[in-house]
């Protein structure tokens, strides 16, 4: 193992450092009747060119991200989307990790950058919900297996049953991640829920969808895009405003079931952060890290994210939830943006996460911009708690 | 023994058609054609949003010929379903008068020895137009001569715009289980609950995929498990999902079968959803001729401990 870590330091030091200087993406919504899917990925790309003040003839390749093609019933869109992205002459990559791909796009888009395939890269994640029905999409029927699944929500519901019990936790939690989140949406102009009259109150007694998991602790279905713009040394150089510095990034898969799966904190996820923590010389995440954004599309995936991650020990996530230790003015603010629970296009969920960490360590995060944060990680989980994708980014070059 | 169904997965896919092709389909139902022109002076018919080269936005619309010049094609001699004519016909690339570029559609001629590549042609509209590509029928041989000059600009306004399509889709597959799950349904067929176990870790899956997902390796040796087992977890499913034909709320639940190295999912009944708990021993329940137990129903044993089902969570 010693002589592989090695091997792999030394290669480190001529990998090229990967900025975020470009950040842009939709106002999020329901349905976005008033752009097709071309115009809905221009309105993000176009924001994320015009914070770097760069145009299309900047950009050496684009990197495309959406989740099933069942949530538009668009083969292969980024054929026709290459016009809207300005990719004529460049390549075009599609990546495809279900609800985790907004990650993995900004990853392979890095990776670009960091082998010095590329100078910039353009990386560019959607979905259109209101084309189709995720619902539907995710609960396709297969002949011969008896028709149970209701939606992510049905297949995600018991894992959390199963965290109360391993953990002890009180009932309560989950609401207080939903009445959080979706009070941090409010300083979100992009955030697709901005319920001006939510209380607590209204969130315990929201209707019950999928025992333990209420409406108002479940995402919603939304139209958006969400794009970053990487590059190198020099193009950080010439950005206009700081750039957001890459200090790991990493992506890690497991099968959907296997016996020995833990679906409440999966290996994938631990295995993930551990590689993301080594490469960015981490060793106290909690105390390290100042703020997180991590795909809740159910509020008590935030307890069980915090420990799968390392930010708690096992079984105490809960813990510092409730103790409002992730709350905006927390020592670990969790999604101030308000989160996959305020606003989740799915394929593009991930990336929003990436690029909400990259806003805050620039210090570009508007009206939920956190004081004083040097490093913030993005997450993004995906498939039946199988795909994982993260990076950790700061606001100086790594090893700077 | 090789099991086959068929699988159809279909969906009325919207399309939201942004202002180029909102203007494009809403003027080809009022008999107008019209194409984008680019920075450099070029008439795009389809007209695109982007420009394909510069990625410049485009809308400087204009309305075009509905006249133009077959550029290439090709002879379809037995039209499949939903083909534009149920007669053989011809699909064409056309450039209208006025365009730089053409445009996709079906010429109606009497055989291929009547079409060529420089034909002229001229739209037949379609008698009941809606917005969509199909009010232009098709294309019919035409005598006239290009008339350049057609080109004029376009505001794309029109009254009650088409914002919005519809396109059905549809996919037919036939989907075949497979050796490792036809012998499962086999043997479910006859009440029987079978899994397999790994060679290598010894973990026996239910129902069986004919491979150990962790150790890829084949798997064969056919186990008997459960019937009985325990409720792991579950959740109380409340909202109705569009394709399920089952009354809410129920419960959607983790059950693993004794002998079983992880759970399959399964739905219980006979007891108030609100009394089933994690720990419930169950046992299927088959009804009718179902090939899969309906439901899973409480033995009355005691609840299993935490500790023996815990790392099955």
């Amino acid at each position: 193992m010693s002589a592989v870590h090695a091997v792999h330091a030394t290669h480190a030091v001529h990998k090229e450092p990967v900025a975020v200087v470009g950040i842009g993406q939709t106002k999020h919504a329901a349905a976005r009747r008033d752009v097709s899917i071309a115009g809905l990925v221009r309105e993000a790309a176009r924001r994320a060119l015009d914070d770097a003040e760069l145009d299309w003839t900047d950009i050496e390749a684009v990197v495309l991200g959406k989740a099933p093609d069942f949530f538009e019933g668009v083969m292969m869109p980024e054929l026709h989307l290459a016009d809207a992205l300005g990719a004529a002459g460049k390549p075009v990559l599609r990546v495809h990790t279900a609800g985790s791909v907004g990650g993995s796009t900004a990853l392979v888009a890095a990776n670009l950058v960091a082998a010095r395939i590329h100078g910039t890269v353009l990386a560019l994640a959607f979905e259109k919900q209101s084309e189709s029905n995720a619902m539907w999409g995710l609960s396709l029927p297969v002949p011969f297996q008896p028709p149970l699944l209701a939606g992510a929500g049905g297949f995600f519901a018991p894992h959390v049953r199963a965290y109360i019990r391993r953990t002890g936790a009180p009932p309560g939690v989950g609401a207080l991640v939903a009445y959080k989140d979706r009070r941090n949406a409010l300083k979100n102009p992009y955030a697709h829920l901005h319920e001006h009259g939510i209380t607590l109150e209204k969130v315990r007694s929201s209707p019950m969808l999928w025992d333990p998991v209420r409406y108002s602790e479940t995402c919603p279905s939304s139209d958006g895009a969400c794009a970053v713009v990487l590059t190198g040394r020099a193009g950080a150089a010439r950005s206009p405003h700081p750039p957001a510095w890459l200090h790991g990034g990493a992506m890690r898969s497991e099968p959907t079931l296997f016996a020995g799966k833990d679906f409440v904190s999966p290996r994938a996820g631990r295995d993930c952060a551990a590689d993301v923590y080594r490469q960015a010389g981490i060793t106290d995440p909690r105390g390290e890290i100042d703020v997180a954004e991590l795909y809740v599309p159910f509020s008590w995936y935030e307890p069980m994210w915090l420990e799968n991650l390392g930010f708690a020990a096992e079984g105490e996530g809960w813990k510092l939830t409730e103790s409002g230790a992730t709350a905006l003015d927390g020592d670990l603010p969790v999604n101030p943006s308000g989160g996959v629970l305020s606003t989740n296009p799915i394929g593009a969920s991930g990336l929003i996460r990436f690029a909400e960490a990259a806003l805050q360590v620039r210090g570009r995060a508007g009206e939920h911009q956190v004081d004083g944060v040097r490093r913030a990680l993005g997450h993004a989980y995906g498939g039946g708690a199988q795909f994982f994708a993260m990076w950790l980014v700061g606001d100086r070059p790594p090893g700077g | 023994m090789a099991l086959t169904a068929p699988l159809v997965v279909e969906f009325p896919f919207t399309r939201s058609l942004g202002p180029v092709q909102s203007a494009f389909l809403t003027g080809l139902r009022e008999r107008t054609v019209l194409g984008v022109r680019t920075a450099d002076g070029r008439v795009l018919v389809p007209p695109a949003e982007y420009d394909p080269g510069t990625a410049e936005e485009l809308r400087d619309l204009v309305e075009v010929g509905s006249t133009g010049t077959v550029t290439t094609w090709s002879w379809e001699p037995d039209p499949r379903p939903k083909r534009p004519l149920r007669t053989p016909f011809a699909w064409v690339l056309v450039r209208l008068d006025g365009a730089d570029t053409a445009l996709l559609h079906a010429l109606d001629a009497p055989g291929p020895e009547a079409v060529h590549t420089g034909m002229r042609v001229r739209i037949r509209w379609a008698a009941e137009r809606t917005g969509a590509i199909t009010d232009i029928a098709c294309f019919e041989p035409y005598g006239g001569e290009e008339r350049r000059a057609h080109v004029t600009p376009h505001s794309g306004q029109f009254a009650d715009p088409v914002t919005v399509l519809t396109t059905p889709a549809r996919l037919d597959y036939t989907y075949t289980p497979g050796r490792a799950q036809s012998r499962h349904l086999d043997a479910l067929a006859r009440h029987r609950i079978t899994g397999e176990r790994c060679p290598a870790c010894r973990k026996v899956y239910v129902p069986p995929r004919g491979v150990c997902p962790t150790c890829g390796v084949a798997t064969a040796e056919e186990v008997d498990v459960g019937p009985r087992g325990t409720v792991t977890t579950f959740c109380v499913v409340n909202i109705k999902a569009r394709h399920l034909d089952i009354d809410v709320p129920y419960v959607y639940a983790h059950i693993a079968l004794d002998g079983a190295d992880l759970a399959l999912h399964g739905r219980i009944a006979g007891i108030p959803c609100e009394q089933v708990r994690m720990g419930l021993r169950v046992e299927p329940v088959w009804t009718g001729d179902g090939r899969h137990p309906d439901h899973y129903r409480p033995t009355g044993e005691p609840d299993a401990a935490y500790d023996t089902y815990k790392g099955l969570l």
